[in-house]
């Protein structure tokens, strides 16, 4: 059964040490491409590290890997992602006349994709 | 600067001192920098992400200049990029947030030969809190004040410790100033964001702000300062308990010199440029009581010199459009990403910049539809769609100029060693002077 999230897009400092690698590098395509969840969303949605997920609202539909966030970093019914071609996915074309479209606290679905 | 050169057998040693890292807006100016055979191989001073900028630079096996991907001169490049611009009925310019000032004047005067669309990365950062300027104004400071004054800073939707590793220890919290000479022990630290990240560690008071609430917040602090009270159940919207509020703007109050620094935590959610002006007018009224300022945290190397090159050439400092043969502003209308939604644009010149991987998927959709031409040190997303695409220099590492740090203040850029690919300065140039002919042959036809 899939849950409602809201999605904060956001930079890491690895995503800006790996850039310097390239954006085609292992590390940076790892670090766009993993969705961070609290550990208790994690355990009650029955997921750990690595494990994949569905992502979606009415702009996107992703499948990509999750991870626990550390500690306390994201409170729960919080996701997070670094900025990328997945994030992207999620951000609508309008801007209310700002220039800007909506990239951060996005609501999104997230389930659990059997492997 | 001093450069002291060594010659030992086949390596060539050199070490520049004060050099300037382009990486973040914070563009330290104080690197020193050793460099070997053209490879960087040490960068003291610098944070973790200025060592990766700099150790991870390589002068990469790449052409010059591609048509469709297929190597050409850069005469021959030059060429096209000029017939695109100047065979299309509504040019844009997007970008130039990490390239000198220098090189974003032309590309700006480019644009003003025909009739283009200027936007820069900012109406996708910033450009809302620079809507909110011009509604409430910006009381402003540089860094330089805040390190020697500040006694209370407060980071609201941003995260130094990642984005701008140096911004506590160089400008904000740790150093000893002249009118705090304690450093950190007379500072108080505040941080506002959705996430506890790294850098609420460095705080005294963390205020965990509900997602999409910053707005609230920001009035119920605006509220507080100017002594109206509000009901308690202001925590239920913004996670943060009216004590607590009723603390952090007594603080504020008390304070000798404050600081607000924010971030895209609050421009790129909802209410956007509704969220900065709450920022800037709380410390506006801040200065009934005490001095206080807000300054965004900028983000690219020198997208704030983007804001002021575009601004003293046209007016405005983002979303301008010269199709008329005179500026005009209009975020929303004149905005990169709508101008590509509605399918407006037939043809785009990208500056520095990666459109391609950070759009929204109909802005994308259609700038890969369209002739583009692209300088971009790295292969990106973007570069690889382009019809026309030139491999640059690195601006900082390679080639001289001028960056504008985030509060404003110009810093010049001292080259570590030189790059056989031209800057942009160099390009622009050219497709500049290009530009000029074909319109002058036009005329002089008609």
């Amino acid at each position: 059964m899939p849950e409602t999230f809201v999605l904060i897009p956001g930079r890491t400092s690895r995503q800006g040490t790996s850039l310097n690698e390239g954006k085609y590098s292992a590390e940076y395509q790892e670090e766009i491409n993993t969705v961070l969840a609290c550990p208790a969303d994690m355990a009650r949605l029955g997921l750990k590290d690595g494990d994949r997920v569905r992502m979606w609202n009415e702009l996107g539909d992703v499948v990509l890997p999750c991870k626990a966030a550390r500690g306390d970093e994201i409170p729960p019914g919080l996701l997070f992602i670094a900025y990328g071609d997945k994030s992207c996915q999620f951000m609508g074309a309008d801007t209310h006349c700002s220039g800007m479209p909506d990239s951060k606290g996005m609501d999104v679905y997230l389930e659990k994709v059997s492997q | 600067m001093s450069t002291a050169t060594a010659s030992a057998e086949k390596t060539e040693l050199k070490v520049v001192s004060d050099a300037t890292c382009t990486f973040c807006g914070c563009v330290c100016d104080d690197m020193e920098l050793t460099v070997e055979n053209n490879q960087i191989t040490k960068a003291k001073n610098a944070c973790v992400l200025g060592k990766a900028w700099f150790l991870n630079h390589n002068i990469e096996d790449r052409p010059m200049a591609t048509i469709e991907g297929r190597p050409v001169s850069l005469d021959e490049a030059v060429e096209r990029a000029a017939r695109i611009l100047t065979e299309s009925t509504f040019p844009i310019l997007y970008g130039l947030s990490d390239t000198p000032c220098e090189a974003q004047r032309v590309a700006v005067a480019i644009m003003d030969w025909i009739g283009g669309n200027v936007d820069t990365t900012t109406s996708v950062c910033h450009g809302p809190s620079g809507m909110a300027f011009q509604g409430v104004g910006e009381v402003t400071c540089s860094l330089g004040e805040v390190r020697n004054r500040a006694d209370f800073v407060m980071y609201w939707g941003g995260n130094p410790a990642e984005s701008h590793p140096r911004h506590f220890t160089k400008y904000s919290l740790m150093p000893k100033g002249q009118f705090v000479p304690n450093g950190r022990k007379d500072r108080t630290a505040v941080l506002v964001d959705v996430r506890k990240t790294k850098s609420a560690k460095a705080m005294d008071i963390f205020l965990q702000v509900k997602p999409r609430a910053d707005f609230e917040l920001a009035w119920a602090l605006r509220a507080l300062v100017s002594g109206v009270e509000i009901d308690a159940s202001i925590e239920q919207v913004t996670g943060i308990s009216l004590e607590m509020l009723k603390d952090v703007a007594a603080r504020m109050k008390a304070a000798k010199f404050g600081v607000i620094f924010f971030g895209m935590g609050l421009t790129m959610t909802r209410g956007k440029h509704l969220n900065s002006e709450a920022i800037l007018a709380l410390a506006r009224d801040l200065n009934k009581f005490t001095r206080f300022t807000a300054k965004p945290a900028r983000g690219h190397g020198n997208v704030t010199g983007a804001d002021n090159v575009v601004s003293w050439q046209t007016g405005f400092p983002f979303g301008v459009n010269l199709n008329r043969g005179y500026p005009r502003f209009n975020p929303g209308e004149f905005t990169t990403t709508d101008v590509l939604t509605r399918g407006e644009a037939d043809a785009a010149m990208i500056v520095a910049s990666d459109p391609m991987s950070n759009f929204s998927q109909p802005a994308r959709e259609h700038l890969a539809k369209i002739p583009s031409i692209v300088l971009d040190p790295k292969l990106s997303d973007t570069a690889k769609i382009a019809t026309v695409a030139f491999t640059t220099a690195v601006y900082g590492i390679n080639t001289g100029g001028t960056v504008y740090r985030m509060d404003d203040i110009p810093i010049p850029l001292r080259p570590a060693f030189e790059s056989p690919f031209p800057s942009d300065l160099e390009v622009l140039q050219k497709i500049e002077k290009r530009v000029k002919e074909i319109i002058l042959e036009r005329r002089t036809k008609s």
